[in-house]
């Protein structure tokens, strides 16, 4: 029997009851609901752990400990800041399916045993598509789907490998796993779907940049950072990671240079940051392993923030194209400020979060994987790029576009406004975080030489930026789709099942040409043999089949009963 | 003045410049510890971030050429 609903229950059980509540009380409520969650998580003794025998099967719903409680925190500040962003939100689909979505993330998180995660994992796919199809556009219906059928398609493999692994072990707990069956290797490949490994990674370029305003925001949070979780608490130490880890943060970056749509340019900085956080997975440590959950948190409240600003655009302007937009912040100031207050932290200023965080996995990329580490520094100065200068660059400054639009509404501003200064408090006073992390650690983030030398990396990339506009050598903002993975499900794939199909259609065709003459031969041949003056050798109708049916069943009765 | 204009830009640029120098002076000023040897270089960060940075938009301009599609590449 389960004692304690699990963390994240009460958004699903508030999504339920959402119809209900009448539309005055809404903001409050949807507001509401993410702080007693986080209280009834709160209230949850620091390790507790709570088994269910399920059809003979051991589960274990509940499991509270340090690495989950990381997540579960930031989790809920997530849910909190998307709450309060999409109080403009009128749709109550929409805002279910961020409750469901938010909820069954959070339990995932501190699922105990692969099944109640593969349920959760399920949960968080089938509520985030709404968040996509609630732009009610053509692109999303069909970028929704696609999502849908990937993250789907994690699941069943979640399922399988779990189903494996029970019959390899006889057990179904969520622990340390490694690769080291094919059971476990189709859950590192679900995980790794999720994560959105290189090549299996467009889903997320491809569905983020096309959902609401809100959703997006709430998107950026959960899906890839369970996944996170996930390979943290299943597959820490596994060395494929670091290299996997290394390419996601170094391809995504050449595609945010390129890219028009600036949401899009921010969901290829998100998986860019993966990278950072599956590299420290990857090499295992407690130092990394702090790493990646450090990396985390930070990073789900500045790519919130950056995906908040860059929405509040798109909600006020109609576009996010950067070759449409410019000039804004004089429309936009607030909004402005908190999107470079984001791109600060996101670039690792000093200062600011990503600062402090980012630290503890360069470090352990430095302690034996060198040229990890070296390809980790050029993503660094990537992310400067894209989300440093990029981002706000062109949205909020390069050249005035003449669009005066309002500033952002206030619930978004006070959601931007948080998550700004979340982002200084934990640059300014890493020990807020570092209490939080899975492992203890008296890391000391500033010192002389870690401070000069991020700024050194940051600030000649800047004059880098500087140097390639003022030569015009910066390659201009154009309107277009640049090529990715997607290439070969989209257009590859069904061009070959086309050519499949018409050439399976030419051999129906020249088969049933020939079949059909023998047919016709045959039935030549039946009526010339006929004869027709016999009563079995007519062509019946159907009703004198039926008649006869009929005929010989009450032939039948009689008998029996006479018999 | 406008912080979308060419003097404001140029001026951050120079500003930009300046900070850059005094960085890679006070290269010079503390004590390294560094993992690898070519930390040592005095301005080693800076030069990385610089080439790193160039290197990725040139390379990223030239890739341009052959991923670059329509807005309508997919139909939708």
């Amino acid at each position: 029997m389960i004692e304690a609903l699990p963390p994240g229950m009460p958004l699903v059980l508030g999504a339920a009851l959402l119809p209900l509540v009448p539309r005055r009380a809404r903001s409050a409520y949807l507001i509401g609901l993410p702080l007693v969650s986080f209280a009834h998580l709160r209230a949850l003794p620091d390790d507790l752990v709570q088994e269910l025998v399920f059809f003979g099967v051991e589960l274990v719903p509940v499991r509270v400990d340090p690495l989950s409680l990381v997540f579960g925190w930031v989790f809920h500040l997530a849910a909190l800041l998307a709450a309060i962003y999409g109080l403009h939100v009128r749709d109550t689909l929409q805002q279910a399916a961020g409750l469901v979505y938010a909820g069954s993330a959070i339990a995932a998180t501190f699922a105990g045993d692969l099944i109640s995660l593969f349920v959760a994992w399920e949960a968080t796919a089938i509520a985030s598509v709404f968040l996509i199809w609630g732009s009610r556009t053509e692109r999303a219906y069909g970028s929704g789907l696609r999502y849908l059928v990937i993250q789907i398609g994690s699941g069943v493999l979640l399922l399988a490998g779990s189903a494996l692994h029970y019959v390899d072990t006889g057990s179904l707990a969520f622990e340390q796993l490694g690769v080291t069956s094919l059971g476990t290797g189709l859950i590192f490949l679900a995980f790794g779907i999720k994560a959105a490994f290189p090549l299996l990674h467009n889903w997320l370029q491809d569905a983020y940049p096309e959902a609401t305003v809100a959703g997006t925001v709430l998107l950026s949070a959960f899906t890839t950072k369970l996944a996170i979780y996930a390979l943290a608490r299943g597959f820490a130490g596994t060395p494929i990671l670091v290299p996997i880890g290394a390419a996601m943060t170094a391809f995504p970056v050449f595609y945010a240079v390129l890219e028009n749509d600036l949401r899009r340019v921010l969901a290829y900085s998100l998986n860019n940051q993966l990278g950072f956080m599956v590299v420290g997975v990857g090499i295992g440590t407690e130092m990394a392993l702090n790493g990646t959950a450090a990396h985390a948190f930070a990073h789900i409240i500045y790519k919130a923030l950056l995906f908040m600003a860059m929405g509040a655009v798109l909600f006020r302007t109609g576009t996010i194209r950067a070759s449409d937009l410019g000039g804004l912040y004089r429309s936009m100031p607030w909004t402005a400020a908190f999107c470079l207050v984001g791109s600060a932290s996101i670039a690792a200023f000093p200062l600011f979060s990503g600062f402090v965080a980012k630290a503890f996995v360069m470090n352990a990329a430095a302690e034996g994987f060198p040229l990890t580490f070296f390809v980790l520094l050029f993503a660094s100065a990537g992310v400067m790029d894209h989300s440093g200068i990029k981002i706000p660059y062109f949205a909020f400054f390069a050249h005035d576009s003449g669009r005066r639009v309002a500033e952002a509404p206030w619930h978004m501003r006070i959601a931007m406004g948080i998550a700004a200064l979340l982002c200084i408090v934990i640059g300014v006073y890493p020990a807020a975080l570092y209490g939080l992390l899975p492992f203890p650690t008296d890391y000391v983030p500033y010192d002389t030489a870690h401070v000069v030398t991020q700024l050194q990396l940051l600030l000649f990339a800047a004059l880098g930026f500087g140097v390639l506009m003022r030569t015009g050598v910066y390659p201009p903002e154009v309107r277009s789709v640049n090529l990715d993975f997607d290439w070969f499900y989209r257009r590859a794939a069904p061009a070959l099942i086309g050519m499949g199909v018409r050439a399976l259609e030419r051999t129906r065709d020249a088969l049933s040409s020939g079949a059909w003459r023998g047919i016709e031969r045959a039935a030549q041949e039946a009526s010339r043999r006929r004869v027709p003056q016999r009563l079995l050798g007519e062509s019946w109708r159907t009703g004198t089949g039926a008649l006869w049916a009929v005929l010989l069943l009450a032939a039948y009765l009689l008998l029996y009963y006479a018999g | 003045m406008d912080l979308d204009g060419r003097r404001f830009g140029t001026r951050v640029f120079y500003l930009l410049a300046a900070f850059c120098a005094a960085l890679f002076l006070a290269d010079f000023l503390y004590a390294k510890h560094p993992h690898f040897e070519v930390e040592r270089w005095p301005g080693f960060y800076g030069l990385y971030g610089f080439a790193a940075y160039v290197g990725l938009v040139l390379a990223a301009k030239r890739l341009r050429r052959w991923l670059r599609r329509d807005e309508d590449y997919y139909g939708d």
